[in-house]
């Protein structure tokens, strides 16, 4: 412990401490009589006591369906909803509040574009473009329709450090591919990928692009018309938010054109038994009553990230995660599995000799809570030649204590299995 | 000593280090006329069971894969467990191994002689989302023993 501690103030690093963790309520429960050292925000993340409030104030003194009833409660659960709406669009700099589409999360978001764009767009040889990177949820989606289409799947390989092979990128993408779906920040190794540049590369061969951002939103500012991209989904509940919550972004002019996937009430205009019309974007894509508080404390996170700051997370995140690095590159046996450049507070690691859910279970032990298994990215770890990784995921609370608690927890598995080095 | 700890020190016996270190029966046998494959998909463990019956005896087992030391252990422990026994008291064997692992009350239940060395699992039952590690081996077994083609799963 003290020789990483000399290690890590030669580097120099000094990382911030937000000091925030005191807004989470669930930080002070202990468990197995240990501090919570919570470190599986990319599966996700805590919520403060500022969504928790928002959630029960709504159903307190807000609760009513929308869209629908003449009676005061109704408009102002109306109201409510719709101004998250607006919260949304300003969080990522959509251009209209209506290009945002509130879905169950980043999984539903996927599918409906597949399914609603993707049906009515892709034929038989057309090509997606995926990456080694990519989470199930943007693979499955895309595999199921093109079971239906015919359409075809390339995937664009990644170096050993974790990285897109952009040579591979350039040489895959044609005028058959149709769409780029490619995640903003790799789930598991903590990638973040050049999404700009990629866009404009498929936008010149007349693709269409869809952005994962599951992982992105919480850890630095998304712009979507910076980004340039044509679809962007994202989670609440990796945003500090709640579960059951979450948001496709599409440019209005693909949302108009595209029919509806799911029927029933919210998303018509008239129904007869004719045939029905359909009500325009996006509530056309809101069919049945939606997760109306989880909208409101989705938007009491956004503002709770945006008081503090994204700039400023991003900021402490990077540090921590370079403060983090170094802690677990110092120990021996420990090997790092995705060193991009580029990354977000995103932390996959093997240990020599010990199995990722070995280590789990002892790290848990300490009250360290981490992922360990293949992170719902099977290509990447079969990539790797790996079942799997232990994988520790930063949020705004985390501090240097925390990575102090992962290391001595880590240290006591390697007492535990008889692995620890006594080299220098 | 907290009580995590000591539920930890019961899970992590050192006879399960020592068989994940050095499984025994680690090979395939070409002469296995039985054989199965076990597979956790979540958790990336993936295992082969060889054996040779003959009459109703398990005369010879063995195993090839990867895992976690719990999962390695106890398929280790398990060929050594098996070989020379009747398929019959290799079932039963199953049986009280999985019903030591998942009913609390199994731990006051003395009368249960015959699980031997395998007894040093006990302490897997203090940690529900493992029990799945200690029984793929099992559940292999059994699938190889019935000849099911399809891969033996615990998750």
């Amino acid at each position: 412990m003290n020789a990483v501690t000399e290690d890590l103030s030669v580097n120099k690093l000094t990382p911030t401490r937000l000091g925030l963790a005191h807004d989470f309520p669930i930080l002070a429960r202990p468990v197995h009589g240990r501090r919570l050292v919570y470190l599986d925000n990319g599966a996700t993340t805590q919520k403060p006591e500022a969504v928790i409030e928002a959630e029960r104030r709504f159903y307190r003194e807000s609760n009513a369906n929308i869209h629908r009833g003449v009676h005061w409660l109704s408009q102002h659960a109306t109201d409510l909803y719709e101004a998250s709406r607006v919260t949304v669009q300003r969080f990522i700099n959509a251009a209209h509040a209506d290009e945002v589409v509130f879905t169950r999360g980043t999984t539903e978001a996927i599918n409906l574009v597949a399914q609603s764009w993707g049906r009515n767009t892709l034929r038989a040889g057309d090509e997606i473009l995926l990456t080694t990177l990519e989470h199930h949820s943007n693979i499955v989606p895309w595999q199921l329709l093109c079971e239906q289409t015919g359409a075809v799947i390339k995937v664009v390989p990644i170096s050993d450090a974790g990285e897109l092979d952009l040579d591979a990128f350039d040489a895959l993408l044609s005028e058959r591919t149709r769409l780029v779906a490619i995640t903003h920040v790799s789930n598991a190794l903590g990638t973040i990928n050049p999404v700009a540049m990629l866009t404009a590369k498929a936008h010149a061969v007349g693709a269409t692009v869809l952005v994962d951002g599951a992982q992105a939103v919480a850890h630095h500012k998304v712009d979507v018309q910076a980004l340039g991209c044509d679809f962007y989904a994202f989670s609440g509940h990796k945003l500090y938010g709640p579960t059951g919550i979450g948001v496709l972004w599409g440019r209005a002019g693909l949302l108009a054109a595209m029919p509806p996937w799911q029927g029933g009430g919210d998303m018509i205009r008239t129904v007869s038994f004719e045939g029905s019309t359909y009500a325009d974007a996006p509530q056309r894509f809101e069919a049945g009553t939606p997760n109306i508080a989880g909208s409101v404390a989705l938007a009491a996170a956004i503002d709770y990230v945006s008081a503090i700051g994204i700039e400023r997370i991003a900021a402490h995140e990077h540090a921590l995660l370079a403060h983090a690095t170094a802690a677990l590159a110092a120990i021996p046996g420990v090997r790092l599995i995705g060193t991009a450049a580029n990354k977000a507070g995103i932390l996959s690691f093997m240990v020599e000799r010990i199995h990722p859910h070995d280590l789990g279970t002892i790290l848990d032990s300490e009250g360290v809570a981490i992922r360990a298994g293949h992170h719902c990215a099977m290509p990447l770890m079969t990539r790797f030649k790996i079942p799997g990784t232990a994988r520790a995921s930063l949020g705004l609370y985390n501090d240097e204590a925390d990575i102090a608690a992962l290391v001595a927890a880590i240290h006591k598995a390697q007492d535990l299995f008889g692995t620890r080095s006594t080299a220098p | 000593m907290s009580n995590i700890d000591s539920n930890l020190r019961e899970l992590y016996q050192e006879v399960i280090f020592d068989h994940n270190r050095q499984p025994r029966n680690f090979h395939a046998l070409p002469e296995a006329d039985h054989h199965a494959d076990g597979h956790n998909p979540l958790c990336g463990d993936q295992l082969t069971v060889y054996l040779r019956i003959a009459g109703d005896k398990v005369v010879d087992a063995s195993f090839v894969g990867h895992g976690c030391a719990i999962s390695t252990a106890s398929a280790s422990l398990m060929t050594e467990a098996i070989k020379g026994k009747p398929v019959a008291e290799v079932e039963a064997l199953f049986r009280a191994f999985h019903t030591m692992l998942t009913d609390a009350n199994a731990a006051e239940n003395e009368a249960q002689p015959e699980l031997g060395k395998l007894a040093v699992f006990a302490g897997v039952r203090e940690f529900p989302a493992r029990v799945k590690c200690a029984t793929l081996a099992w559940h292999t077994l059994h699938n190889a023993i019935i000849g099911a083609q399809a891969p033996a799963r615990t998750e």
